[in-house]
C-alpha cells in the first residue's frame, strides 16, 4: 500500500520538474534565544552536506555534537539502554514505527516547524507514522549494487549475477534488508514473520555467501574504494558520492532487477532529549528548501522536499537518474521493511548465524 | 594520623599499627568490587537470563545462552582459540631470539637501545599500528605492489594473525628479556665443560631456566589475543570474525545481552584455564 | 665435580673419528646459532618497524595510493592544518583536536585517581599484615588478566542497570559520559599502578624507614621524607603506564562512552573505517612523533629519578 503512494510521488516529482519558480527566496533564519546552546545529533555517516552542520552552528550560534551510527539496529540498541543525550536521531521508516511502539520518540510540535509545509504531500502521513506525529522525512533512496567495473567487466544489476560473481564482495550490515531480500528471492513475503521461512532465507544466504569478505556496517563504499571488494551492497547515495568524488568511470550503481529495498529516513526527537526546542529548530532548518537541496545534491539521495523541487534547486542530473529517483516499473519491484516485533528474535538468530558461518569456505 | 603510613616490620611497630595498613587498601578494594567485580557478577546473572521483547533482559533463568555458545557459536570460538594459540606461538618463536639478542648485548647502552626499539612501537596508538597493516596487506599495498599487483590479503585469518602478532609481540619479548637478563651464563660454560654443545646447552640449561619468562609472555599474549576486537574488526572481514566481534555484535548490534554475556563468560573461563595451566607449570617447575 | 670419562685418544682411533664429527657438528650448530641469532632479531626489528616507517614515508607521497612512490609532497600535512582530515565534514582538524583534548582529560583524571588509589593499595599490601591480604592481591591481579572486551561489556551492562535503578528511585535520568569512561579506566589502571609501585617497594630497604623512626620521625614524617621519595620513581612509572593505557584505550571507552565524549582513538577508528585518504598517514605520523616525544620525556624523567 505504501509502495503505491511512492509511485504516485515520483510521477508528481517528475511532473514538477521544470515548473521552476523564479521568485527569489530569503535564506533560513534562526529564531532568537538559542545562542550558546548545544545540539546533539545522531545520524548515519556521509549523510549531510559539507557545510550543513557548520552553517547551522553559525546561524544559531550553537554548538553541534555530531555522532554517527552504523545501522537501524545499532541506533535502537543505543536508545534501548536509555538515550545517552541525543536531541536528533534519523531512523528509517520501519524503525520509526518500532520506536513509536516502544515509546522512544517525543511528539513533534509542528507549530515550531513552519517548513513542514515544504514536504512532498504524498511522502507525509505514512503508515509508519500516521500524521507525522513523531517524525518528518529526511531523505529517501534505495539499496543496490555498487560495483567496480574494471574488476567485474560488466555492470552487476541482478542478484543472480551478484551471487554468481566469484570475486570478493561485501554485504551491508542491514539485517532486515539482507534477509528480506533472500525471502523475496525465495518467493516469500520480504517481511515474513514465519521462523521457518526466515531460517530458509538464512540458509539461502549462507550458501551464496562464499565470496563475501565483509559485512560492512554502512562503510561498504570505503571497501569498494580501497579495492578490497569488487561489488558491494550499499545505500544508493554512498555509491553515487564515491562516483562523484572519483570523477571516473570506474564505479557504477544498480538497483537489483529482481527487487530490493526502498526506504525513507526520518528526523525524530528521542525521549530524554536534553534540548527539545533546538531540535525542532534544527528540523525546520533541514526542511528549508535550500538546505534540503544542498544535502540531497551532495549526498545524492532523493529529497522529500517539494519546495526544493519546485524551486528547481535539485540538480537536473540527479533528478533524471532513475537509480536515484526510480520510476514506474523499477519502483514496482522494490519493497519496504515493516516492523515485525514478534519475529525480531528470528531475524536476530538468522543474522547471528549468517555472520558466524560466512567466510568459512 | 588516623591511617598508619609506616608499616616497616621493626619491633617498634606493634600489631595494631601493622593491621591499620588495611585501611589504605580500602579505596582500591571498594573501587574494584564496585566497578570490576560487581559488573562481572551482573554479567554472569545476565548470561543466565532470557531476552524479552524489545531487547530487555528478563526471567526465567535459562542455560539456553550457554547452549548456543557451544553450538552456533562454536566455530567462532574454535577459530578464535586457534588464532590466539597461533599468535602466542609465533610471538614466542619471533620474540625469544629477539629477547635473547637484546639481553646478550655486552654494552649496556646497546642493550637499552635494543630494548627501546622494541618498546617504542608499543607506545604508539594501537589503531594506527593496526591501520599500518591495512595499508601493507591491501590491494593497493606494498605486498601487492611487490607481487605485481592484484594481491589482497585483507579480510582473512592471516591478516588477523599478522595484526595480532604485531600488536602483542612486545608483551612476549619483555618478560623473556627479564628472565634471560637474570640468567647466570656461567651455567652455559658449565654445560660446555660437561660436553654439551650449544644446542644441548640451550635446550637443557638456558631454555628451562628462562621458562618463567616464556610462560608469562605466553599468558600476556594469549589473553589479549583471545579477546581481540579491534584487530579482527579492521583486518578480518567475515573470515576473521572472532569472539570479541561476536560479543560486540550482541551488545552494540540489535542486542541480545544474555548471549553476549554467556559468550563473555565462556571466554573468561578459557582465560582462567590458561592461567591455571600457567600456575600448574610454575608448580611443576618448583 | 663428577668424573667425566674422557676417551683415550691414542689407543682408540674410532673415538677420534667420532670426536671430529661431533666437533664439526658443534661448529655447524654454533655457526647456525650465530647466524640465526642475528638474522632472526634483524627480522624481528624489521617486522616491528617496517609498517610504522612505511606510514611515515608514504605520508609524504604525492599519490593517493600507498603502493608506489610518486614524489615528495607536504600536501596531506597542509590539509590537516587547513582543517581537512577525512572526506567527511565531521573529520575536521578542529574535531580531532577536540577529541585529543577529551583524551587528555580522561587520561589525566583517570591517571590521577588510579595513581593515588594504586599507590595506597601497594603500600598496604607491601607493608601491611592482616588477614585477607591475599584476596586483595588476587583481586588486583584480575583486571590485568581479564580480556578487555569482557570488562567493557560488564561495565556497559552495569552502568545500564545502575542508571535504570537510579532513574526509577530519584527520577533523575543519569547518562554515560566522561564519568563512566574515567571510572572504567581507573578500574583497570589501579592494578597496573599497584603492580609497578609494589615492585619498587619490594626493592626498598625497610631499614631506612626504621632508621627514620629511630631518629624520632613520626609516621607521617617517615612516609613524607623517606618512603615517598624512595618509591617516587615507581609511582611515576606507574602513572605513565596508566596514562598511556588510558590514552590508547578504545574498547572500554567505546562501551562506556556518552554523547560528545569522542576520544582520540574513537575519532581515529571512525576515520579508519570510513575514510580512504592519505591524510590518515599524516595523522598517524603526527601521533607517532607525539608518542615518541612523550616516551622520550618520560624515560628522561625516570632516568633522572632513578639517578637521584
Amino acid at each position: 500500500m505504501r509502495k503505491w503512494s511512492f509511485v504516485l510521488v515520483v510521477a508528481l516529482i517528475l511532473g514538477a520538474v521544470g515548473v521552476v519558480s523564479a521568485q527569489a527566496r530569503e535564506g533560513w533564519t534562526c529564531p532568537d534565544g538559542f545562542q550558546g546552546q548545544t545540539l546533539s545529533i545522531y545520524n548515519w555517516s556521509t549523510y549531510v552536506a559539507e557545510d550543513t552542520i557548520s552553517n547551522f552552528e553559525a546561524l544559531c550560534s550553537v554548538r553541534v555534537i555530531y555522532d554517527v551510527f552504523e545501522s537501524n539496529e545499532a541506533l535502537l540498541a543505543r536508545l534501548r539502554t536509555g538515550n545517552p543525550g541525543y536531541d536528533i536521531i534519523v531512523p528509517t521508516d520501519y524503525m520509526v514505527s518500532i520506536m513509536i511502539a516502544e515509546n522512544r520518540l517525543l511528539p513533534l510540535d509542528k507549530s515550531l516547524i513552519p517548513n513542514f509545509a515544504n514536504l512532498v504531500p504524498e511522502l507525509i502521513d505514512q503508515e509508519f507514522d500516521p500524521g507525522n506525529m513523531y517524525s518528518v522525512p529526511y531523505q529517501w533512496g534505495t539499496q543496490g549494487f555498487g560495483y567496480n567495473i574494471e574488476r567485474t567487466g560488466e555492470p552487476i544489476t541482478s542478484w543472480e549475477q551478484f551471487f554468481a560473481y566469484t570475486g570478493p564482495v561485501a554485504w551491508l550490515d542491514d539485517m532486515r534488508a539482507t534477509i528480506g531480500t533472500a525471502l523475496l528471492l525465495l518467493g516469500y513475503d520480504p517481511n515474513s514473520e514465519n521462523p521457518d521461512e526466515i531460517r530458509e532465507a538464512a540458509q539461502y544466504l549462507i550458501e551464496r555467501g562464499r565470496g563475501v569478505v565483509a559485512i560492512a556496517p554502512d562503510d561498504g563504499q570505503a571497501y569498494l574504494e580501497r579495492g578490497e571488494v569488487d561489488v558491494v551492497v550499499e545505500y544508493s547515495g554512498d555509491i553515487f558520492q564515491l562516483m562523484a568524488d572519483c570523477a571516473c568511470d570506474t564505479y557504477g550503481y544498480a538497483i537489483p532487477e529482481e527487487g530490493g529495498v526502498i526506504w525513507m529516513d526520518n528526523l525524530a526527537i528521542p525521549v530524554g532529549a536534553p534540548n527539545v526546542a533546538l531540535a525542532h529548530v534544527f528540523i525546520d532548518y533541514i526542511l528549508d528548501p535550500q538546505v534540503g537541496a544542498d544535502i540531497s545534491n551532495y549526498t545524492a539521495y532523493a529529497t522529500p522536499n517539494q519546495a526544493a523541487l519546485d524551486l528547481g534547486l535539485i540538480e537536473e542530473e540527479l533528478l533524471n537518474n532513475p537509480s536515484i529517483y526510480p520510476t514506474g516499473d523499477i519502483l514496482a519491484r522494490l519493497f519496504f521493511i515493516e516492523e515485525v516485533p514478534d519475529a525480531e528474535i528470528y531475524y536476530l538468530d538468522a543474522w547471528d548465524e549468517i555472520k558466524i558461518r560466512l567466510g568459512r569456505g | 594520623m588516623a591511617i598508619s603510613l609506616d608499616f616497616s616490620r621493626s619491633p617498634g611497630h606493634n600489631a595494631r599499627e601493622r593491621t591499620q595498613g588495611r585501611l589504605l587498601a580500602l579505596p582500591a578494594l571498594l573501587w574494584l568490587i564496585l566497578f570490576f567485580l560487581l559488573p562481572l557478577v551482573i554479567v554472569f546473572v545476565v548470561s543466565l537470563m532470557t531476552r524479552g521483547r524489545a531487547g530487555t533482559v528478563t526471567l526465567p533463568l535459562t542455560l539456553e545462552n550457554y547452549e548456543r555458545v557451544f553450538t552456533t557459536y562454536l566455530p567462532t570460538f574454535a577459530d578464535s582459540i586457534l588464532i590466539a594459540v597461533l599468535t602466542t606461538l609465533i610471538c614466542l618463536v619471533v620474540g625469544y631470539p629477539l629477547a635473547f639478542f637484546i639481553s646478550t648485548r655486552e654494552r649496556k647502552w646497546v642493550q637499552q637501545i635494543a630494548l627501546f626499539l622494541v618498546i617504542l612501537p608499543f607506545w604508539t596508538n594501537f589503531l594506527v599500528r593496526t591501520y599500518a597493516w591495512k595499508v601493507i596487506l591491501g590491494p593497493d599495498g606494498v605486498i601487492s605492489a611487490l607481487a605485481g599487483g592484484g594481491v589482497n590479503l585483507l579480510n582473512t585469518n592471516f591478516a588477523v594473525l599478522v595484526g595480532l602478532v604485531y600488536g602483542f609481540l612486545p608483551f612476549m619479548v619483555l618478560p623473556i628479556y627479564t628472565s634471560i637478563e637474570r640468567f647466570d651464563f656461567r651455567l652455559v660454560e658449565a654445560a660446555h665443560d660437561l660436553g654439551a654443545n650449544d644446542w644441548r646447552a640451550f635446550w637443557r640449561v638456558v631454555f628451562p631456566l628462562t621458562l618463567p619468562g616464556v610462560a608469562a609472555g605466553c599468558i600476556l599474549v594469549f589473553i589479549p589475543a583471545i579477546g581481540a576486537f579491534v584487530t579482527p574488526d579492521l583486518l578480518g572481514g567475515t573470515q576473521g570474525f572472532m569472539i570479541g566481534n561476536l560479543i560486540n555484535q550482541q551488545f552494540r548490534g540489535l542486542g541480545h545481552w544474555p548471549r553476549g554475556a554467556a559468550a563473555s563468560m565462556v571466554m573468561m573461563a578459557l582465560v582462567v584455564l590458561g592461567l591455571m595451566f600457567y600456575a600448574w607449570m610454575n608448580r611443576r617447575r618448583n | 665435580m663428577a668424573q667425566v670419562a674422557l676417551p683415550d685418544r691414542s689407543t682408540q682411533p674410532t673415538w677420534i673419528a667420532f670426536d671430529q664429527a661431533k666437533i664439526r657438528r658443534d661448529l655447524l650448530i654454533r655457526r647456525f646459532g650465530k647466524v640465526f641469532g642475528i638474522v632472526e632479531p634483524v627480522f624481528g626489528y624489521f617486522f616491528l618497524w617496517a609498517p610504522i616507517l612505511l606510514l611515515v614515508i608514504f605520508s609524504f607521497n604525492d599519490s593517493r595510493t600507498v603502493s608506489t612512490w610518486r614524489g615528495f609532497t607536504l600536501q596531506w600535512y597542509s590539509n590537516i592544518f587547513n582543517n581537512i582530515v577525512g572526506t567527511e565534514a565531521r573529520f575536521s582538524t578542529d574535531l580531532m583536536l577536540q577529541s585529543l583534548g577529551n583524551s587528555l582529560f580522561v587520561g589525566v583524571s583517570s591517571t590521577l585517581i588510579a595513581t593515588i588509589i594504586g599507590t595506597m593499595v601497594a603500600l598496604s599490601l607491601a607493608r601491611g599484615n592482616y588477614p585477607g591480604k591475599q584476596y586483595i592481591d588476587g583481586l588486583l591481579f584480575l583486571p590485568v588478566v581479564i580480556p578487555e572486551i569482557t570488562q567493557a561489556l560488564s561495565l556497559a551492562i552495569f552502568f545500564n542497570v545502575l542508571f535504570n535503578w537510579f532513574n526509577s528511585v530519584t527520577g533523575i535520568p543519569a547518562q554515560s559520559g566522561f564519568g563512566t569512561i574515567i571510572i572504567g579506566h581507573v578500574a583497570f589502571n589501579i592494578s597496573y599502578v599497584a603492580i609497578v609501585v609494589r615492585a619498587r617497594l619490594a626493592d626498598m630497604n625497610p631499614r631506612l624507614e626504621e632508621a627514620a623512626r629511630d631518629l624520632g620521625a613520626n609516621e607521617w614524617q617517615t612516609f613524607r621524607r623517606v618512603t615517598l621519595p624512595l618509591i617516587m620513581p615507581g609511582i611515576i612509572s606507574g602513572a605513565l603506564l596508566a596514562f598511556t593505557l588510558s590514552l590508547d584505550d578504545f574498547v572500554i571507552t567505546l562501551f562506556t562512552a556518552g554523547v560528545g565524549t569522542t576520544t582520540l582513538p574513537v575519532y581515529v577508528y571512525g576515520l579508519l573505517k570510513l575514510s580512504v585518504t592519505p591524510e590518515i598517514n599524516a595523522i598517524s605520523t603526527l601521533i607517532l612523533v607525539a608518542s615518541t616525544v612523550l616516551v622520550g620525556i618520560s624515560l628522561r624523567l625516570q632516568g633522572r629519578n632513578v639517578a637521584s
